[in-house]
């Protein structure tokens, strides 16, 4: 693909149409993205560039139409109006199951299937494919999650819930996906858990040369991880900013809101710690 | 008991047959309610629709809705063809699936509306098609609890088949509607154990496979399975050796002079090198209709039934002009050929007890009609409906107090309990005279003529050899000899034989 003038690695204006620059090197592109459940506007109209090997958070409070944008991605939700483009292709025009293997898809209700063992559920996509997964590519997938490869056979209803969610984040990766998209990936994990399994997949996420899409309402763990922050609010993109640039107060209110969470709690901490001492 | 481990190990035609039907019943209603359940899953209206009709079809009681797939299906000739069997096995097969639905249904579509929605999700998000996700993951889920619900259905639906016995399909009812009428309890209880039995193993081996789904042990369920398919496979092994083009069926409904006239007829032919089968306890509506379609080829009818039922007439022309219309009715319209008259009646009449009649002064239904309205009358489950109980009822005026339904067994009963005071008696029945029972007068000629055909199918209507083997019952049978033979049958204690045995004891007496 041909360089653009696109800015890249997060783009300082929500304001540009991305759309009229014609082609360009995004891996993903929104273009008025909008989803309507009869009166109720989920998604308003949105307009943005993913761009390849980015890793990017989309945070917004409860409701603010997150995932349901990043269900537009791999058609779970089909738009109402406007397009998504999936490298260059409308992702409503890829044939479903294709589109669902290229794209990885880890999601906080983990989903492993309890008749599965651990092996089955990390080679179902390949197999849906037509492909058979050998043992050592599972090892190889379950070493990439920090599990035992002795894990394999076990059901998942053996596991811990973090073991889980490593074994959901191995069979997204499976199908060797160019893009990976994450919904509330570890909302549902212990703080501890979900510190390491969050650096474990930024660091997979450089390692593989992924392009990951991250949902989540937790602004710290947007700003730890991500390269990009794009925050949500009644189904608009408010703000898309680089995490060094939200914290010097970019963005504007709604994103400063979010921001001031972990900072005020952050401060605190230093504050007792500084007392104590 | 030694009696009924005996009725037991002859009962393997019955098993075979008990079991074909209700497993074919069964596979039929698991072939309907699972896609069904699938298409309830994606659409509520039909979800609403389809347990609507299921639960709508288990309020009908198992009887009636045998009962009501022979209209049904008679009426659907008009499009398959005169070839459609509205008795026996189609039927109930019908009748017993659509019983089976309702808890293959319901558990389906509870199942499916119980799965985990963050797996289905799952299924999507890794990129299944719709038949996929069927397939790999909500029917391997659900089968735990679909397959409950076909234990549920297989237990209903062999206990109901007993009651396919009365619309012409052996079974293991055969034994117990047989028991019932000649009180032979031995072979109530064995009809009984067998069936409870057959549901009990089937009950244990579809657990076995459900307890291997939930807990995805393929050794478990595997074994279960293949018991049962094994079981089936030999059941229908047995049924397929037994059956023969030439055997002539003979048909008795639910009285004990029914199946003793079947047997009767059965030895006669027997005697001549014909194989016979017998079709026992069949209601007696559908009879009639049997015959005249060649479901079965023989059986004894009464006039006063023919008369009304299928001529439709309520006028009494006497006794002899009734049989001559019969005979030319039933050559003209059905093809039956009417063999001829054994020689006795088998009315309906009205009995009392020898005491009580004396007590009140009644030897005649003249006598009756001051009385009545202190009176109960009990009749079997058709007399009211009848129109020889509207002649009466009009003819004198009768208003009784209460009218009560009886299997024809227990009005006797009723009779010495003084449940009743007087009932609808059959002038055949030998327990008239062993009850001491006073036959009221009819002095108004009211109650119709009930002589006793040998009604013939078209089938072997015009077969001479046939005719000829049984030309010697014609005008044979004397009141006296059929009630006492009915009686032998119907007494309790000493002296109680078997309908088989009184056939032969009533044979030789006539001479045969």
């Amino acid at each position: 693909m041909p360089p653009t003038d696109t800015d890249i690695g997060g783009g300082k204006t929500i304001a540009e149409n991305p759309s009229q620059t014609g082609a360009s090197s995004a891996i993903l592109r929104f273009e008025a993205a909008e989803r309507r459940y009869g009166e109720v506007v989920a998604v308003g109209g949105v307009d943005c560039d993913i761009e390849a090997g980015s890793f990017v958070a989309l945070v917004g409070s409860s409701g603010s139409g997150k995932s349901t944008l990043l269900k537009m991605v791999n058609t779970l939700v089909e738009p109402s109006g406007g397009r998504v483009l999936f490298a260059g292709e409308d992702v409503t025009d890829i044939n479903q199951a294709r589109l669902r293997r290229r794209v990885g898809y880890v999601f906080q209700g983990i989903g492993l299937f309890p008749h599965f063992s651990v092996a089955e559920n990390i080679a179902i996509g390949p197999r849906l494919a037509g492909e058979k997964l050998t043992g050592a590519r599972v090892a190889e997938l379950l070493e990439l999650v920090e599990l035992d490869a002795d894990m394999a056979s076990r059901m998942p209803d053996e596991l811990s819930g973090g073991q889980r969610q490593r074994v959901g984040v191995a069979r997204a990766l499976a199908g060797d996906p160019e893009l990976l998209i994450m919904d509330e990936p570890f909302g549902a994990l212990d703080p501890i858990t979900r510190d390491a399994l969050g650096e474990k997949v930024r660091e997979l996420h450089e390692q593989l040369g992924l392009t990951t899409i991250m949902v989540t309402h937790d602004m710290a763990e947007a700003l730890l991880l991500a390269d990009r922050v794009l925050v949500m609010a009644h189904g608009e993109l408010v703000a898309d900013e680089a995490p060094r640039a939200l914290l010097e107060g970019a963005g504007g209110d709604i994103a400063q809101g979010l921001v001031a969470v972990p900072r005020q709690q952050a401060e605190r901490l230093a504050e007792m710690e500084g007392r104590l001492a | 008991m030694s009696e009924i481990v005996a009725i037991l190990f002859g009962l393997g035609d019955k098993l075979a047959a008990h079991i074909v039907l209700a497993a074919s019943a069964i596979g039929l209603g698991i072939l309907v309610a699972l896609p069904l359940a699938v298409w309830a899953s994606r659409s509520q209206a039909v979800s609403r629709i389809a347990l609507g009709f299921a639960s709508l079809v288990q309020t009908i009681p198992a009887l009636a809705l045998l009962a009501l797939f022979f209209p049904i299906l008679l009426s659907l000739r008009a499009v398959f063809g005169e070839d459609l069997p509205t008795l026996g096995f189609l039927p109930a097969l019908l009748a017993l699936a659509l019983y089976a639905l309702l808890p293959i249904l319901r558990n389906a579509v509870t199942a499916q509306a119980n799965l985990d929605p963050q797996v289905l999700e799952a299924a999507d998000g890794v990129g299944m098609t719709g038949w996929q996700k069927l397939a790999l993951v909500e029917a391997p889920l659900s089968a735990p609890f679909i397959m409950a619900g076909i234990r549920t259905a297989s237990v209903w639906t062999i206990g109901a088949a007993t009651l396919s016995t009365t619309i012409g399909q052996p079974s293991l009812g055969d034994p117990i509607f047989a028991g019932l009428q000649t009180q032979n309890w031995a072979l109530v209880l064995a009809g009984c154990v067998a069936s409870a039995a057959l549901a009990l193993v089937v009950d244990a081996l579809l657990g076995l496979v459900e307890r291997g789904f939930a807990a995805r042990k393929r050794w478990m369920w595997g074994a279960g399975l293949a018991a049962v398919l094994l079981g089936v496979a030999g059941a229908l092994f047995y049924q397929s050796g037994g059956d023969d083009e030439d055997t002539i069926v003979i048909a008795s409904k639910q009285f004990s002079e029914q199946y003793i006239l079947a047997q009767l007829i059965g030895s006669q032919l027997e005697k001549a090198g014909y194989s016979v089968e017998y079709r026992d306890g069949l209601g007696s509506a559908v009879v009639h209709s049997a015959v005249a379609s060649s479901a079965i080829d023989i059986s004894v009818d009464y006039t006063g039934t023919i008369w009304t039922n299928e001529l439709g007439r309520s006028d009494n022309p006497g006794r002899e002009a009734m049989y001559e219309t019969i005979v030319e009715w039933e050559r003209a319209n059905t093809g039956v050929r009417v063999l001829g008259r054994l020689g006795f009646e088998n009315a309906y009449a009205f009995a009392m007890r020898a005491d009580r009649a004396a007590e009140l002064g009644a030897t005649s239904l003249e006598d009756l009609v001051p009385l009545a309205p202190q009176l109960v009358v009990g009749g079997d489950p058709e007399f009211f409906e009848r129109p020889e109980w509207v002649s009466v009822r009009d003819a004198y005026g009768l208003r009784f107090r209460r009218t009560r339904n009886f299997q024809p067994t227990f009005m006797y009963n009723a009779l010495r309990s003084n449940e009743a005071d007087v009932i609808s008696a059959y002038t055949s029945d030998g327990r008239i005279a062993a009850d001491r029972l006073v036959v009221l007068d009819d002095p108004r000629e009211a109650l119709p003529s009930y002589d006793a055909m040998l009604m013939l199918s078209p089938r072997i209507a015009g077969d001479e050899d046939i005719a000829a083997v049984l030309e010697p019952l014609i005008g044979a049978i004397s009141v006296e000899d059929m009630r006492e033979a009915n009686f032998s049958v119907d007494r309790e204690g000493e002296g109680k034989v078997s309908p088989r045995e009184a056939a032969r004891v009533l044979a030789e007496k006539i001479g045969l």
